[in-house]
């Protein structure tokens, strides 16, 4: 068995799927995640050489429709079930910092 | 409470849809506070709905195969107007702008939602521990989980709080509540039932079904919602399969394979209903074969990768930009930082963060792309299999019903669970569970019957035999 991840890893990981942890879940879900991940170890020692990935049970190519307009959503109930709008669209807060 | 059958039989007869409406309403009042089963309970529009049905008998109309059904909906299938909160925080008092499919198919035949069934948050659990509103209790023993992640539509129906329920199966979140209920439960060929307006936990693997007491009434709730949908690009081009009009057709001279790995480490009690299950099919005219499919056992790894990484792409878009909740924060980054982290429970970030890291650069091959040759093998492993079988039996579940707390503190017990049901959603095939017999405190106990894609009228089928021979029809 190799290392299960680090807590460093797990700051990483919680910063790029935009979730802040604390102290004591840092230290839980290091333990925890790594146990799961010791457990998929199973599979790095097999030997899957030249066996093609699936990534959808029937391995479907892309489908489209033809190009013709259509009804879609109307955008009032839509907007109005969003937690901020100006204008008829989404706001949100600063995205970049001020000009110089 | 009457069967859907019965009911839709009697709303075409001229019986008010209000009867069974009412019945519905007041089983609801009797328990759910005690239970936790309905998060929102829809009155007034059931009331309303039954009251189209019967104009619609009035004016000499076919109200559709769900006449005047009372149904249960899992709440993470959109319903418009209608709260829909997968169970979580962050999407608390969310009212979508459309319909699920699904519900637009029900509507279509006739059937009258009762309202939405707690579950474990965004689908993931065994238990319903997991929701954010308190967990379901089973209604055979209160002081035991019902399993999940689809628990309150499952204790909807064991409670007989409605006929039929619908729910949705990732890795099981339909057969093991179904089991641990005493319920059957389907898991139909991936791309049978459109997703769209599903709320997307794992895309590859998530598929809706039903929850019923009988196999006909699972069957005929499978038809209404079956068939292709162009809103959903992985739904099957192929016309909706007869179902209802196949389940007295038996099991002489099918082959059935009990296959030793759906089986190995199950409980004394679930081994004995199986190979009870097994004598059953035989005596009813099937040949046995014994088969190991070594496979098997790699599926629960593969599937805590893959189902993981697929959630954490989805549930990307719970950032308090466009729907639920948002917490404030001084830019847009801190904004969604505060929103996901108060939004969402214990569980989900764990999954997230669990997908995040074996999609991350450097650990990609090593686990997704690992997992994702090992759903090859999977796939490749059932098509030899059914090469040689009809159908394949084993354990819908290790045990019967836990009891609350007893796996919580252990992710990787609580993913034990879902050992026996994980394998066919990997492969998209179809699979029943159906009660039979009982063990431990006298509990139901569920018996798995998977089937390569479309062969659904086969397993409801064979369900059926087993079904007679338990003495439940």
């Amino acid at each position: 068995m190799t290392e299960p991840l680090s807590r460093d890893d797990v700051a990483h990981v919680a910063k790029l799927a935009r979730l802040r942890l604390t102290e004591d879940e840092l230290v839980r879900y290091t333990e925890q995640l790594g146990k799961i991940l010791v457990h998929a170890q199973d599979l790095s020692s097999l030997d899957l050489h030249g066996v093609a990935p699936t990534a959808h049970p029937f391995g479907l190519v892309n489908v489209v429709r033809n190009d013709e307009v259509r009804a879609s959503l109307d955008p009032a109930p839509v907007l109005a079930q969003a937690p901020d709008v100006e204008d008829g669209r989404f706001a949100v807060p600063r995205i970049v910092g001020e000009a110089p | 409470m009457k069967s859907a059958l019965e009911i839709a039989a009697a709303v075409r007869g001229g019986q008010s849809a209000l009867v069974a409406v009412e019945e519905s309403l007041t089983a609801i009042r009797a328990r759910n506070e005690e239970l936790n089963v309905f998060l929102y309970v829809d009155e007034d529009g059931a009331r309303a709905a039954a009251a189209h049905v019967d104009e619609q008998v009035r004016r000499g109309e076919d109200p559709g195969l769900l006449a005047g059904v009372p149904i249960a909906l899992k709440d993470n299938l959109c319903t418009t107007g209608i709260p829909t909160t997968c169970s979580s925080k962050i999407l608390e008092g969310w009212k979508p702008p459309y319909n699920a499919t699904v519900v637009d198919r029900l509507v279509a035949q006739g059937a009258i939602s009762m309202g939405k069934t707690n579950l474990d948050e965004f689908a993931m659990g065994s238990s319903t521990e997991n929701s954010a509103f308190g967990p379901t209790r089973n209604p055979l023993d209160p002081a035991r989980v019902p399993g999940g992640s689809s628990g309150g539509s499952a204790a909807a129906v064991a409670s007989n709080m409605t006929p039929i329920s619908l729910g949705s199966d990732t890795g099981g979140s339909i057969r093991q509540p179904a089991a641990l209920c005493g319920l059957v439960g389907v898991k139909p060929t991936y791309g049978l039932v459109s997703r769209y307006g599903l709320i997307a936990f794992a895309s590859s693997l998530d598929q809706i079904g039903p929850f019923a007491h009988s196999v006909s009434d699972a069957a005929l709730l499978l038809e209404a919602i079956a068939g292709h949908d162009p809103l959903d690009s992985t739904s099957l081009p192929e016309p909706t399969p007869s179902l209802l009009a196949h389940v007295n057709d038996g099991v002489a001279g099918k082959r059935v394979a009990i296959v030793r790995e759906l089986v190995d480490g199950a409980d004394e009690d679930v081994v004995r209903a199986v190979n009870k299950a097994v004598e059953t099919l035989k005596d009813a005219g099937a040949t046995i074969v014994e088969l190991s499919i070594p496979e098997l056992h790699l599926g629960l790894s593969a599937y805590y990768l893959i189902a993981p990484a697929e959630a954490s792409s989805n549930l990307a878009r719970f950032d308090g930009v466009r729907f639920g909740n948002r917490i404030d924060g001084e830019d847009v980054t801190a904004m969604m930082e505060a929103t996901r982290t108060a939004g969402f429970g214990a569980e989900v970030k764990r999954r997230i963060m669990l997908g995040t890291y074996a999609l991350s650069a450097g650990y990609f091959d090593a686990y997704y792309g690992q997992a994702l040759k090992v759903r090859t093998r999977m796939i490749e492993a059932f098509a030899t299999a059914y090469q040689q079988v009809d159908m394949i039996i084993g354990a819908t579940t290790p045990s019967v019903a836990f009891e609350f707390g007893s796996k919580t503190n252990d992710p990787m017990a609580m993913y034990l669970n879902d050992v026996f049901t994980i394998p066919t959603n990997l492969a998209g095939e179809a699979t029943i569970s159906v009660p039979f017999g009982t063990g431990e405190a006298n509990l139901p106990i569920g018996v798995q019957l998977l089937g390569p894609g479309r062969s659904e009228a086969r397993l409801f089928a064979a369900a059926r035999v087993l079904e007679i021979a338990d003495g439940r029809a």
